[in-house]
């Protein structure tokens, strides 16, 4: 798995829950050292053994830290750095549902070996969609992904606030492979959310 | 930009868009089924501000007709529309550049300008002629990162087909990534230092170091097993380096890790504890008579002169001994300070000899 997913999984835990849980955590899963190293590669099952014992820890079960640990992406302080990267998709909150389909090509573009599961959004009525993150065989064989739609709820929230946008967000019937998230845009402009401007320090 | 903030609603209310720029789409038909009429002089203006919203329209005398959309945000106190071209910007490329009649011959050039006010954003732009004057396009080209600091730029200030919005995106992807892995370098670099720190390699002879001897004399210690540790000094090194310089000193410290080595088993330890100190360990070792054999040995050998460029470096070397079966109980702070008198007493037996602990205290 990619030093950068282990890597945020890491930082999820440390400034949510504090480096003490984090060490709990990596000595439960046997992780040596200081950790993950975000631009190397680790052994795939570290992953799993480091979500399994978060898990164990914190006592919640996984789709519900996973979904937390999506948020804590898109809106903690300490990591801007995605949540900008994130706004580059487009202008509104439609235009990010619907640069969703390139979310793993972007994530290629920033760090070659970076391979995220494939995601479809499906406009099903007006300001209704779904999304579907082609996690697992047959669409992908290394089975690491598994939970990625859960992270993606919490993405999707957080990214909602983010826009200002009020959205209804259902973990749907998963289908072989396959987690489907349903999304209903209630308001586009319901509040005024972050400001985005495509220079880091503008005025 | 404050107030200008430009959105997806500004520009579809933009009154120069055109009612959701869909507009143009059916204008564009006659236009097509006429060729040679060319547009219509406000139409053109409406696409311009769709496709190039940093457009400049050109009159006759170089005086700006109209100007695209963000170019105007970016002066939204300037009225832009009647001034001429070059009382806005300074032409710096091609040079001497003073007048309109210069500049209008260099259609399809690539130019550089720079608004003449603050901030002096600096364009790239290029000039093309239509049926009813000219356009100058701009864009910020290179200067990109001045106009994000300058101006409150949102991907709406950009034509859908234009990259810059994607070139910021990776700009930010690969800085972050770039970042990532300049932590990664700092982390593998304390990582190094302390690796280093922690070797266990004399890096200057390659015998062991005192970390490793440490390590070595803590297991002998828990351990069942006999052994006997030497404690050598050379003498006369001093000489060498303050008469013939630290590198003959070196020289010589390599040549006696080379001696050490050679006169021990391949089971034993050397290790160069300090500048001249060396210590020999020897498992399973508590035969006093072979043990004083070897001593003597290697003083014998430390003796011999150490050719070096064209002298010869003259040393020998003072040991002291103890064997772990002369302790009831081991301990190693003991055993070492031991072997440190008893190499005392050879050196003042006169150096070059070789003295027990044991042996040091029956003599006493």
């Amino acid at each position: 798995m990619h030093g950068l997913i282990n890597r945020a999984i890491q930082c999820f835990v440390t400034d949510m829950h504090g480096p003490a849980t984090w060490r709990d955590v990596a000595r439960a899963a046997q992780l040596d050292g200081a950790g993950f190293e975000a631009m190397l590669d680790h052994d795939p099952a570290l992953t799993g053994r480091v979500l399994d014992a978060t898990c164990r820890r914190l006592g919640r079960p996984m789709a519900e830290v996973l979904e937390d640990l999506g948020t804590y992406l898109v809106s903690h302080p300490n990591i801007e750095a995605l949540r900008r990267l994130l706004r580059f998709g487009g202008e509104g909150f439609t235009d990010f549902l619907c640069s969703l389909d390139d979310l793993p090509d972007r994530a290629r573009l920033a760090v070659a070996d970076l391979d995220l599961p494939a995601l479809e959004l499906q406009e099903i009525a007006p300001n209704r969609y779904l999304l579907r993150c082609l996690t697992g065989a047959p669409y992908r064989q290394d089975g690491g992904f598994l939970g990625f739609g859960a992270v993606m709820m919490g993405v999707l929230r957080a990214m909602a606030d983010d826009y200002g946008a009020l959205v209804v967000l259902d973990h749907g019937a998963p289908a072989p492979g396959c987690e489907v998230i349903e999304i209903a845009l209630v308001a586009q402009d319901y509040s005024a959310g972050r400001r985005f401007e495509l220079g880091r320090k503008a005025g | 930009m404050g107030g200008q903030r430009a959105t997806m609603d500004d520009r579809q209310h933009d009154p120069a868009g055109d009612a959701g720029g869909m507009v143009p789409v059916d204008q564009q038909e006659p236009a097509k089924a006429r060729p040679g009429q060319g547009f219509d002089p406000a139409d053109m203006a409406s696409v311009l501000d769709i496709l190039c919203p940093m457009h400049l329209l050109v009159g006759p005398a170089g005086e700006v007709l109209h100007a695209g959309p963000t170019l105007s945000r970016l002066r939204p106190h300037t009225r832009l529309t009647g001034a001429s071209v070059l009382d806005l910007f300074e032409v710096t490329r091609p040079r001497q550049i003073t007048a309109w009649d210069d500049l209008r011959p260099l259609q399809g050039k690539t130019l550089q300008l720079v608004f003449r006010d603050h901030p002096a954003t600096a364009f790239k732009g290029c000039l093309a002629a239509t049926g009813h004057g000219m356009v100058l396009n701009l864009s910020f080209g290179i200067s990109i990162m001045d106009a994000l600091r300058d101006y409150a730029l949102t991907a709406a200030d950009f034509a859908v087909t234009d990259m810059t919005v994607e070139l910021l995106y990776l700009f930010e992807a690969k800085s972050a990534a770039m970042e990532e892995s300049r932590k990664l370098n700092l982390r593998l670099r304390g990582a190094m230092v302390a690796a280093e720190a922690q070797a266990l390699t004399d890096t200057l002879t390659g015998l062991a170091n005192r970390r490793a001897l440490d390590h070595l004399l803590e297991r002998l210690c828990h351990g069942r097993e006999p052994f006997a540790v030497m404690h050598l000094d050379l003498d006369h090194f001093k000489a060498v380096n303050d008469t013939l310089g630290h590198a003959a000193g070196d020289h010589v410290l390599r040549h006696v890790a080379d001696i050490l080595t050679e006169e021990t088993r391949g089971g034993d330890t050397v290790a160069r504890i300090g500048g001249d100190e060396f210590v020999l360990v020897y498992p399973k070792l508590q035969d006093r008579a072979l043990l004083d054999a070897i001593a003597q040995r290697i003083i014998a050998r430390l003796c011999q002169p150490i050719p070096y460029c064209d002298g010869l470096c003259r040393i020998s070397g003072s040991i002291g001994t103890v064997l772990s079966g002369d302790y009831d109980r081991i301990d190693m702070g003991r055993m070492m300070a031991d072997a440190d008198a008893a190499l005392y007493k050879s050196k003042n037996a006169g150096r070059g000899c070789h003295r027990f602990f044991r042996q040091v205290t029956d003599d006493d």
